[in-house]
Parts: structure tokens; sequence; C-alpha cells
């Protein structure tokens, strides 16, 4: 395999877990909730995921488990948001603190226990003799899941009426209400299936990436995943490739150093968050005539007995 | 209004079971050590360790934590341990804590070494101890490993066994103690294997698993068929594993996270020195000194082999561990080149212990650069 191949194959395990979060932080947001929770969800995805599959063994339990676990954390922020109109930023935080705290206590007797986990590949032998898609070849089943998500997702988001609902709930709550669609139930059973997607994230950190857990082993790949949201411009197939893309720059930047071109790491680590800059500000400048494309109601509680 | 109470007190319960949940204070001693010196006659220290990780960490603090159960153990006393303790201001509010009712404290990590020395100021009567730092004081002394004597022994081993001289080494941060040993590894896997490359990436963490394990497979990507990793995750480990490609760790015993390819590392064994410094303040001989124990004096050590390295390899290794421990072997003797093809220590010479500590070059045979 040649440089490039090398380097899409390391983008894509590594963008693997960063595009099961931002999926989820998509469909908070497109109802209308910042969820900043997503390093503590993901935290906690993690360690319930290391502690019952060291206990059962079991791939479908743990993940069954580990998304009751990431759900109920989805709920907890739901609660705070939607019911008692909470500040969203103010409780995504706390979920984040929470599950980083909460995340570090429970792993403590499984600390640093490698995690003797296989997970199944899909092996498409077909794809071997062509010279581009070889890489496809022996994928995890959780790569196809991902992407198979995203694509779901789109067409859930832009072809269904449902999705139709979903933003429109996002945009406008007080006429979605009027129109007859709870705005309370749908932003809630979002929120808490973000969650979970969150704490998939967390799952493939450890089950696939890197098998044993260790204390806050998302190391800050939560916040980037919130930058990743806004870089995708809410859309499921732009975080497919944005994903991908901020997980190469890892595997970039060490493939540089090994051919001695000079770029300071902390360059390479500024990137994700300078490249959101870029794509909000050339989006905004080239839709500056047009309506913003993000959920217009994000971060306001609905309210329904509340005039405008 | 009702509302904006019930949200307030939500929250606050959450940040107070987050905060619970994170509360890493074991004060566990105190009132023994003290019950001790009033009951019998025999001088019972108060011993606290402040960590920068958990003890269950796999790696760094765990090393210490190792050394701290000897004291324990030699001792009969039960020390203080604080986790977590993030290195400025928050460790000169614990390490002065610590000082109000202890007669020993250990600060383990390199950033504590302004914290420790200006909580020393404060408390002449505490005896501070102080890992990795060069900053020393009446109350205040360093200790360290000689890495480079360990790092020596583990390219020794690495170096006779790669097949296509191709060795990864995924560096921690660019700062002398991990140049010397990626040096002497490098030195001592071209002694038995001339022309061997180290090929080195700088992960620039300490732990991180998702980055180091990207660096690890940069580097496995190139075709190295032996990679070392200087973070405390096994990370690196790991991903040779699984294309089967030996791999070597650090700080502690790696071994289960990749049974089949392990080779060894370096390991650091701090627990007799700790008992050796309780035991002359017990006995009141205690001298502040910058502490420095490599092979000779059992600190530094290498973890045993992976159950596949060839008995050859095992008894090369072993052969130069006992030359060092009988104090027959130099790691830095000249001629040494630097990997610009400057000449750094001429023939017949040795460097001195202050140069290695500050050391800021690669060898020949080092691919990689220091960053500026």
């Amino acid at each position: 395999m040649d440089m490039v191949q090398l380097i899409l194959a390391a983008a894509i395990s590594g963008g693997t877990s960063l595009l099961f979060a931002v999926l989820g932080g998509i469909l908070n947001e497109k109802a209308g909730v910042i969820n900043l929770g997503t390093e503590g969800i993901m935290l906690i995805g993690a360690v319930i995921s290391a502690i019952f599959y060291l206990q059962t063994e079991n791939l479908f339990v743990t993940f069954l488990v580990m998304l009751v676990a990431s759900g109920l954390l989805g709920l907890l922020h739901a609660f705070l948001c939607i019911t008692i109109r909470a500040n969203q930023i103010v409780s995504g935080l706390a979920v984040t603190l929470f599950g980083t705290g909460l995340s570090a206590y429970l792993g403590k007797s499984v600390a640093g226990v490698p995690i003797p986990v296989s997970i199944p590949k899909i092996e498409l032998s077909l794809l071997d003799s062509i010279p581009f898609l070889s890489i496809f070849s022996e994928l995890d089943i959780f790569i196809w899941m991902s992407i198979a998500l995203s694509i779901i997702l789109y067409l859930y988001m832009y072809k269904t009426s449902w999705g139709l609902h979903l933003k429109a709930v996002g945009d406008n709550p007080s006429t979605s209400d009027a129109m007859g669609i709870s705005v309370t139930a749908f932003r809630y059973f979002h929120v808490v299936v973000g969650a979970m997607l969150m704490g998939v994230a967390g799952f493939y950190l450890i089950m696939v990436y890197s098998p044993n857990w260790i204390e806050g082993m998302t190391s800050g790949r939560g916040w980037i995943a919130i930058a990743l949201i806004i870089f995708a411009r809410w859309n499921p197939i732009y975080a497919l490739f944005g994903a991908y893309f901020f997980g190469g720059l890892d595997s970039l930047g060490f493939r540089m150093q090994i051919y001695n071109f000079d770029i300071p790491s902390y360059f390479l680590k500024m990137i994700p968050y300078l490249a959101t800059i870029l794509v909000l500000m050339f989006s905004g400048w080239k839709n500056r005539h047009k309506p913003s494309i993000e959920p217009k109601s994000l971060g306001n509680p609905y309210f329904r007995e509340q005039r405008f | 209004m009702k509302k904006l109470l019930i949200t307030v007190l939500c929250m606050a319960l959450i940040f107070v079971l987050g905060a619970c949940s994170q509360a890493t204070e074991k004060e566990t001693t105190k009132s023994e050590g003290n019950k001790g010196s009033e009951t019998t006659e025999k001088k019972v220290p108060r011993v606290a360790f402040v960590y920068i990780g958990v003890p269950t960490d796999g790696g760094w603090t765990k090393t210490h934590d190792e050394g701290r159960e000897l004291v324990d153990k030699t001792f009969g006393i039960k020390s203080t341990t604080v986790e977590s303790v993030p290195e400025g201001p928050d460790a000169e509010r614990v390490i002065e804590e610590l000082a109000q009712d202890h007669d020993i404290i250990f600060t383990t990590s390199f950033g504590y070494m302004d914290p420790t020395i200006s909580v020393a100021k404060k408390h002449p009567d505490v005896l501070f101890m102080h890992a990795t730092g060069y900053k020393t004081a009446e109350n205040v002394g360093t200790y360290q490993t000689k890495g480079y004597e360990s790092g020596y022994l583990s390219g020794l081993a690495a170096g006779a066994i790669t097949k296509n001289k191709k060795i990864g080494y995924v560096g921690a941060f660019p700062i002398p103690e991990v140049i010397y040993t990626i040096n002497a590894f490098t030195l001592a896997a071209q002694s038995v294997n001339p022309d061997t490359k180290v090929n080195v990436v700088w992960s620039n963490t300490w732990f991180d698993p998702t980055a180091e394990r990207q660096a690890a497979i940069s580097l496995l990507d190139k075709g190295v068929d032996v990679l070392a990793n200087y973070q405390d995750s096994p990370a690196g480990i790991q991903a040779a594993a699984k294309r089967g490609v030996w791999g070597m760790g650090n700080d502690a015993d790696m071994s289960e996270y990749a049974p089949e390819t392990y080779i060894t590392n370096p390991v650091i064994h701090w627990g007799p020195y700790y008992v050796e410094v309780v035991q002359s303040w017990i006995d009141g001989t205690w001298k502040s000194e910058s502490y420095l124990g490599g092979i000779k004096e059992g600190m530094a050590d290498i973890a045993p082999f992976g159950k596949n390295v060839p008995k050859k390899v095992q008894d090369l290794v072993n052969e130069k561990k006992q030359e060092m421990a009988d104090g027959k072997f130099e790691v830095f003797k000249g001629p040494i080149y630097d990997n610009k093809g400057k000449l750094r220590v001429a023939e017949g010479e040795t460097m001195s212990v202050e140069d290695i500590l500050a050391m800021d070059w690669l060898v020949k045979g080092v691919n990689g650069t220091i960053p500026k």
C-alpha cells in the first residue's frame, strides 16, 4: 500500500470514534439542544464497556449495557435542559465533569487491565484486487456501522417527514408545537439517542482502538467532536469526511516527523479548531444573504406559554 | 423562581457528585503515626507521597506506589498518598497541607519542583524528596534513575532481535531524559547489529492512548520490526502486537498487553531507595543530595523478558547487565557522533553525568529530529 492509502486507513480508524460522537452531537443540536457533555458521555461509555466486557466477555451484552448507561446520562441532560429548562451550556459542562469523575471512580478496578476482545471484521476479498479500494477490504464491523449510520441519518434528516419535523423542532419549536408535533418528546428522544451514539464513540475507543481502560482516555476528543459538528455544518455526510479529516491529522503529523518535515506538533494539534473557525467564516460569508444553516432555536429551551 | 431554584439545586447536586467521585485524597495515616510516637520510644515517621497520576496507571505512578508499599511494609506504617495532583498551584496547596502533619514527603513528578522548594522553605523541619528535579535545599533532596543504563539494555535486546535493522521508537517529549534513553538504546542496538536505524517520532504526550497508537502505526507502516515506546500507556505495544511486531514499553512490566511479542523494557524500583531515605531520617543521618541510581544501585532495571525472546538474546543482555552492576561499563563512551555527523564524544572519553542529563542531540543512526 502506498503512503496515501496508509494515511487514509489510519484516518478511518482514527476518525471512527469521532464520527459516532459527532453524529450524536448533530442529533442533539438538530433538535435544538446543545450537548457539551460529549467528553463525559464518551468516558462513561468506555468505562462501562470495559467493566462489563471483562465480567461477561459478551460483546452484545456489553454494547447494550453501554447504550443504557450513556442513554441515562443523555436523559439527565434532557431532563435538565428540556423539562426544567436549565441553561444547556451549564448542564452539558456538568455532564462532562460528572462523567469524567464518575468514570475515573468506576474504572479503578479495571484500570490498565487488558481487554481480550476481538471485533468481527467484514472481509470483502472482492476489493483486494482493485488498487485503491483495497483498504476497505478488511474493516471492522463498527466502521461499516458508522458509515451506514451517517447515510441513514442523512436520509432521515433530509428525506423523511420525521426529519422535517426534527428540523422544525430545532428551528421553531412553537410553530412545530402548533402543528401538533410534541416538542418535548422529540427533544427527549434525540438527546437520548444522541447520547447513546456518544457512548458508542467511547465503546469504539476502548474495544477497538486502545483495549484497556485508562482514566481520561478520550483526552479531549469529545471537544474535537463538538468542533466537528460546526465544521460539518450539521450534515451527517459532511461529518463522515470531517471525522476522517480530523482523525487523519494525528497520523499525518507523525508521518511528517518520520520523513523529516519540520512542522511543530502543536500546530497540527491546533488544526481541527482552526479549520472549524475557517469553515465558520467561509460558510458565514458565502451564505451571508441566506438564512443561517444552524438550528435557529439552538440553545433555547422551549416554553409553550412564552410570548414573543 | 421555584424552577430556577430547582435548577440551581440540581446543578449543585451534580457538581457535588462529580467532585465526590473525583476526590482523590486518601487520608489514611495521620493519627497512626502520632499514636506510634506517643506509645513507643521508636520514632515512627509520618510519610506522604504526592502522585501525578493514579497508582493504577500501569506506569510512572505505579512504580512509585510499589515503592510506597515497600516503605509501608518495612516500617509497619501507612503512608498518606494524594493522587492525580496537577502540577502548578494545586500541587503547592497539597504539599503545604501535607507538610502540616508529616515528616517526609515524596513529590514524584518533575513539575512539583518549584512548589516543593517553596513549601520546604516554610517547613524547615520536614524532609522533602523530589523526583527527577534539579533544585535542592537544606531539607530538599532529589533522586532520579539512570534511565540510559536500562535504556541501553533494552536497546541491546532490540538490536539482537531486529531482522531488517529498522527499529521504531515513539518518544514522549524531546527532553534530556527521553533523549539520552533513545541515544543509549540506539548505541546498544548498533553494538550488536551495526547500521541499525532507530526511527523516532515524538508523540508530545505522556499519556494519550489514541495519539500514541497513531504514532505507533505510522512507524509500523514504515516497516519497523521492533517498536519501543516511552509513554506509560500500552497503546503502542498493543498496536505492534496486532501486526506481530516486537514491542517494548516503559516504566513497568507491560508483558500482559502483548504476551506473544513482548521483549522487555526499562523499569524503575524506587522502593529500596525510599526505605533508605526513611531509615536515614529515623537514624538522623539524612543529608540533602541529588541521588542518581542505576543498574548497580538496583534502581534502574529491566522487566522480565517476554516468553518468546530467544535465550541467546537474554544471555547477551544479562551479561551486560552484570557488567554494569559491577561498575565496569559506561554507556556514553567515545567515539560518539551525532546524527548530523558531528563528533560529540572523542575517542577514549566518557561523558560526565552533567552532560548526559543535559543531552540535546541524537546519536548517529537515529532517524529523527529534535524540534526547536
